[in-house]
């Protein structure tokens, strides 16, 4: 496998295993050049990037300018508030603009599930446009490609390999692309995947992806060796799916007392932002077994091997 | 060859005490390998011996039909101050070795830095660069490929020369 099946990386289910196993051991060797003194390698200086934040974001926007510097990489930035967009310009009218200016790379980051293979598909339509890669920061409740790969990372780093690993995911299942895109690289990489949560969070037939259910936090951690806890979305909760936060802290917090209950200790992920005493307690997101910062490190590396890879693939 | 290019180095660096060799991925790094055990036999001592991996600062990033991926960096020293000995198999274009140059430059300013080739093509170069220590210099042309083999237990290296095929190819 010397190049990857894809020209973007708009979700994990659009993508090989073998493009993830690429991608994952190029994060290898970024990893080791971030931990040097001079963290900045000349591979992209010829690559203008662009960043499109139509939602809010810290980790995710910082981590891919960093990736995107150190890969040497030009980088303009936009953000959907004080943009043209809010006098009515479209989707494909604002990235075929970026583009003009001769921009070879797009990150986008769009509220609405799906827009990032709409905005693929479109510019197909546009001779003038058809060059550029496309990087999912995440749509919506659809995907999240990189969150997913550098989880991947960070397990593999810890574990060597994640064929057979029992991976729970904890939390809110309907609203988050973390989810889905962990889904389908834990599937992948051959991972046992078991979601847990309040009914009204788990999607109806989620089974039909090849994994599991439990309701029972408890239980779902004896099971697994990793648990991934996600931040409740209260801004994508039109109506009420649970009675009150501290109900749900109670229900399905991962705090101190729990973990001690397990008869081995588990590995704890966190995507971040943390709200800390809800889904997860500040004690056990500070421990010793909480991978929440290596994530975060993680994450430059990944992303740098993404964008390298993407980039380096010579148009088909 | 490994013998006589080992007591070279020894005759411009002494013990070794303030000089480092460091392998060109990929295939520079089996040649320094043998060569760091070779001096380490004679100092009685182990010499430091790193890989550095080039793919990143390549000049070819975008123009081939394959996207190009990276093997490990491995230097747990380091290298300001010290006298490098970058070691590569064979010099042919020199675009590799000031791949290498940058790549390691990354990593500190060395006192001095000097290169080492098992096989020099001449009148192949693509930059003004030339080789400190040579194993052997060959004539060649365009076209032709030279590989270098090592053993498992260093019985059966050999260089080879040859002229691609185009139905191997």
């Amino acid at each position: 496998m010397s190049k990857l099946s894809t020209e973007h990386l708009l979700g994990i289910k659009y993508i090989q295993t073998e493009d993830i196993q690429t991608i994952l051991a190029t994060a290898q060797n970024f990893k080791e050049i971030i931990n040097r003194p001079i963290k900045k390698v000349p591979s992209l200086r010829e690559i203008t990037v662009a960043n499109l934040f139509f939602e809010n974001s810290t980790r995710t926007r910082l981590s891919f300018e960093l990736a995107e510097k150190r890969l040497s990489a030009d980088v303009v930035n936009f953000s959907a508030s004080g943009s043209s967009v809010s006098k009515g310009e479209t989707l494909t009218d604002t990235v075929n603009n970026i583009l003009a200016m001769k921009v070879d790379m797009i990150v986008m980051r769009h509220p609405n599930p799906g827009a990032a293979v709409f905005l693929a598909r479109e510019l197909q339509k546009y001779p003038k446009s058809a060059h550029a890669r496309i990087v999912n920061a995440g749509d919506g409740t659809h995907e999240h490609p990189t969150q997913a790969l550098l989880d991947a990372f960070s397990m593999q780093q810890k574990f060597g390999n994640l064929k057979g690993l029992n991976v729970v995911i904890v939390g809110d299942i309907t609203h988050s692309r973390v989810a889905l895109s962990n889904i389908f690289c834990l599937k992948k990489l051959g991972a046992n995947v078991k979601l847990c949560g309040p009914a009204t969070l788990i999607p109806k037939h989620i089974e039909s992806l090849g994994v599991q259910v439990e309701h029972d936090l408890k239980k779902a951690l004896e099971w697994c060796d990793v648990a991934n806890v996600l931040r409740i979305q209260l801004e994508r909760q039109d109506i009420k799916y649970f009675p009150s936060l501290r109900e749900y802290a109670l229900q399905y917090g991962v705090n101190r007392q729990v973990l001690d209950s397990l008869s081995k200790p588990i590995t704890i992920l966190h995507p971040g932002p943390i709200n800390r005493g809800v889904e997860i307690t500040g004690e056990v997101a500070d421990s010793e077994h909480s991978l929440i910062l290596d994530q975060v490190e993680n994450g430059v590396a990944v992303r740098m091997a993404v964008l390298y890879l993407l980039a380096g693939t010579p148009n088909a | 060859m490994i013998e006589r290019l080992g007591l070279e180095l020894l005759e411009n660096f002494g013990n070794f005490d303030n000089t480092v060799i460091i392998g060109l991925q990929p295939r520079g790094v089996d040649f320094s390998v043998r060569l760091a055990k070779y001096l380490t036999g004679i100092l009685g001592k182990p010499v430091n011996h790193g890989k550095l991996d080039i793919t990143f600062h390549r000049d070819d990033f975008r123009r081939g039909t394959e996207v190009l991926l990276p093997n490990s960096t491995q230097i747990d020293f380091l290298v300001e101050g010290k006298n490098v000995i970058l070691v590569d198999d064979v010099l042919y274009t020199g675009r590799s070795v000031r791949a290498g140059l940058d790549a390691l430059l990354a990593f500190g300013r060395p006192a001095q830095v000097k290169l080492l080739v098992l096989i020099d093509r001449k009148y192949g170069r693509d930059l003004p660069l030339q080789a400190d220590f040579t194993g052997k210099e060959v004539d060649t042309v365009s076209g032709q490929k030279v590989k270098v083999e090592w053993s498992k237990d260093g019985l059966n290296d050999r260089v080879i020369l040859y002229t691609p095929h185009e139905k191997n190819e």
